[in-house]
């Protein structure tokens, strides 16, 4: 099965071993996996700021450079959904129809990385060994867009020394939001702060989710709380960890 | 009313400083979210009811003005008067004519966001008809300087037991008093008189029936029945977006709005009240008047906000706001807060004059998930977003920020490039530490929290090298 990597730019500027863990735990599913060296940016940020054009730019970039392949793999829930729900909405059938035809086309092929682990590339084996407890927080578009919310719980089901402690409000927004995170700071880190008391109330070593959005607001809010202890992954990097 | 929603930013750094708001809005939040969530559970079909209710809505706002003729004519039929108010200033001339043609004194009031739209009690006072607001919540902010609302159904949930406490003994002279059972029997006292004495009764209207020529009143303390069936006048002010055809329809929105607003199967009471006083009747207004309110509505019917007016004012898309309950109502500025707020207050009030708002969300669609009339409500706020765009309103250094980054990002080599910079850039400030304190680029993220370190290496160049090794 051959599979295209839409890294996101958040992991390619932040964290690229979940990019790397991506490709491990797509291989290990048995995927070829390809990355498209011209990516950048699926263009939600420039979406959500109501700039129309910038965002059908890019829409139709990410297009090009990905509707030549079978599958293309998101490890991020609001990337995903963004190229998959949003992409035909920006570049609707009254503007361009054959650009809208292209959006609807590659959109039934996104997945973000937890759902096609399991619902299409049917991972059965993991390569890592992660050992401790570990509690999940679910990003909003995957939850509520794409329906992320027992895929990655499944995975971390297959680690047999992983402990899944459920934190209250899981469901809850972290606070990020992309550009309302560095617009209303002091909103979206009160927000943080509730999301970062519920995590670390049980008492769990890691907190893990599929967004790096959130897990770089969560990290940055516990931090400043002064936990220094609590870990903050991507669930990628927990499931191919050797620790 | 009049609008602060400009100063957005400054209203939430205040509303995040008061601690006792801070208390109160975790206190609610619980109360709200939890009770919902269980009181949906006792319908077979929630999702099919929310889709049948939203049917119900666009079945009327697909035609509105020929339902609101419908309306006309049967509530005219029965006797009531039907008067049109485009703006606030007519809301409140109509009212104090009305007034004036029937010799009233006095006004009770029924719970209406209408009226604080209009500013309705500021005219009544100028027009010397003293307004009593019946409604405890709406009681207490009048008695409190005429204080504006937070929430659309629990308008005093800002406040505190203490503080209603220390508010009726300084404003009834009598003494301090913890319970909140002695407090709601003390405003009864206080209010039964109001009630008897009143000339006219004021209410809003949470549906108006177009086949029987209804208004329905969704109310919990009865004081809405209090103020429609004993004064000789009743006005009911409420916008021309709330007619539904029909009293079966009534019903199936009655099995949503309590159980969104509330988290109650049904509230405690549900008027549905049609025509003046008849002859044979004991109680009702001799009578009755409907001001039906554009301010703003008209123009949203048709247009890419369109599905907002099917609003039901529940207020659960503000109860599930991660924003509204961190920051409470009043930091919105204007009379509805929250994302429906954040969508009404640019409508009806002009988009430059709330520029803030349509961006004070997150987009984690919790709203659009609750909403009972299914309102996609983050995709209003985008669209608000990109007519501010299209309209210059945002700010240069925001356009041109955004202008230049996406400009980059549509030039891969110029891209990978950026990113290598920025990646040592955010590495150097980290200086060996995991997170970084202050970020000078972002000033607004670290004024809450760290910004997390990178690895050091953006993924394209260190995929390439790896690609390059093979």
């Amino acid at each position: 099965m051959r599979v295209a990597l839409f890294v996101t730019c958040l992991v390619d500027l932040m964290r690229p071993r979940i990019g790397f863990a991506a490709i491990e735990l797509l291989e290990a599913a048995g995927c070829e996996v390809e990355v498209p060296a011209s990516q950048t940016c699926c263009g939600q940020p420039a979406w959500n700021s109501g700039d129309h054009a910038a965002a059908a730019a890019l829409a139709k970039k990410v297009i090009a450079e990905f509707e030549g392949s079978a599958y293309v793999v998101v490890p991020s829930g609001s990337c995903a959904d963004h190229i998959r729900n949003e992409y035909p909405k920006i570049l609707s059938s009254d503007a361009d129809a054959e650009w809208h035809a292209r959006a609807v086309a590659l959109a039934s092929r996104v997945y973000e990385l937890t759902d096609f682990l399991v619902n299409v590339a049917h991972l059965e084996t993991l390569p890592g060994k992660f050992a401790g407890s570990v509690t999940y927080h679910d990003s909003c578009a995957g939850l509520r867009s794409l329906g992320i919310k027992d895929q990655p719980r499944a995975l971390l089901g297959k680690l047999p020394d992983v402990e899944l402690k459920e934190m209250k409000a899981a469901e809850e927004c972290c606070g990020f939001g992309g550009t309302f995170s560095v617009k209303f700071g002091d909103i979206s880190a009160a927000i943080a702060a509730r999301k970062c008391t519920n995590a670390c109330a049980t008492g769990a070593q890691v907190i893990v989710g599929g967004d790096l959005g959130c897990l770089l607001n969560i990290e940055g809010k516990l931090r400043r709380m002064g936990d220094q202890t609590t870990r903050v992954m991507h669930i990628a990097e927990v499931l191919v960890a050797k620790e | 009313m009049e609008t602060r929603a400009r100063h957005f930013k400054a209203n939430a750094a205040a509303a995040l400083a008061n601690p006792v708001l801070q208390a109160n809005l975790k206190t609610s939040k619980s109360k709200f979210v939890d009770k919902r969530a269980i009181a949906i559970q006792e319908l077979d079909d929630f999702e099919g009811t929310r889709e049948a209710a939203k049917n119900i809505r666009d079945r009327v706002l697909n035609n509105l003005d020929l339902w609101l003729e419908k309306f006309e004519e049967t509530a005219t039929a029965r006797g009531a008067t039907v008067l049109w108010a485009k703006d606030s200033a007519e809301i409140c001339r109509h009212v104090v004519d009305i007034g004036r043609r029937h010799n009233v004194k006095k006004a009770a009031k029924s719970k209406s966001m209408l009226s604080e739209e209009a500013s309705l009690n500021r005219a009544l006072e100028a027009a010397g008809i003293q307004p009593v607001e019946t409604d405890l919540g709406e009681y207490i902010l009048q008695i409190n300087d005429n204080e504006a609302p937070s929430h659309i159904i629990a308008p005093v949930v800002h406040k505190s037991l203490d503080e209603v406490a220390d508010l009726f003994h300084a404003t009834h002279k009598t003494p301090r008093k913890t319970e909140i059972s002695a407090l709601t029997r003390e405003a009864r006292e206080v209010l039964r008189p109001h009630f008897l004495s009143a000339d006219m009764g004021i209410s809003g209207g949470n549906f108006l029936v177009a086949e029987t020529g209804s208004v329905a009143l969704v109310t919990n303390e009865g004081n809405g029945r209090m103020v429609t069936t004993l004064p000789r006048v009743h006005v009911v002010i409420t916008g021309i977006e709330k007619v539904i055809p029909t009293l079966e329809d009534l019903a199936l929105l009655m099995r949503l709005l309590p159980r969104s607003a509330t988290g109650q199967s049904i509230s405690n009471y549900v008027s549905v009240l049609t025509g003046v006083k008849q002859p044979e009747e004991s109680d009702g207004p001799e009578h009755l008047y409907f001001i039906l309110v554009d301010n703003g509505r008209a123009d949203v019917v048709g247009s890419e906000f369109h599905d907002m007016l099917r609003c039901i004012r529940c207020g659960a898309c503000m109860n599930h706001c991660p924003v509204y309950q961190t920051i409470g109502g009043h930091a919105y500025g204007w009379v509805y807060p929250g994302p429906m707020g954040a969508i009404l207050t640019p409508l009806y009030t002009g988009l430059e004059n709330a520029i803030d708002l349509p961006h004070a969300s997150t987009l984690c669609n919790q709203c659009g998930v609750v909403c009972p009339v299914k309102i996609p409500l983050p995709e209003l706020l985008r669209k608000l977003r990109e007519k501010q765009v299209d309209g210059n309103l945002r700010p240069l250094f925001e356009r041109l920020a955004l202008k230049a980054w996406a400009w980059v990002a549509g030039y891969p080599m110029l891209y990978g490039m950026a990113t290598w910079f920025g990646v040592r850039y955010l590495k150097w400030l980290a200086d060996g530490k995991s997170s970084i304190p202050i970020l000078g680029a972002a000033p607004e993220w670290s004024v809450g929290r760290n910004f997390p370190a990178p690895e050091g290496k953006t993924f394209r160049e260190m995929y390439a090298k790896k690609k390059g090794k093979q």
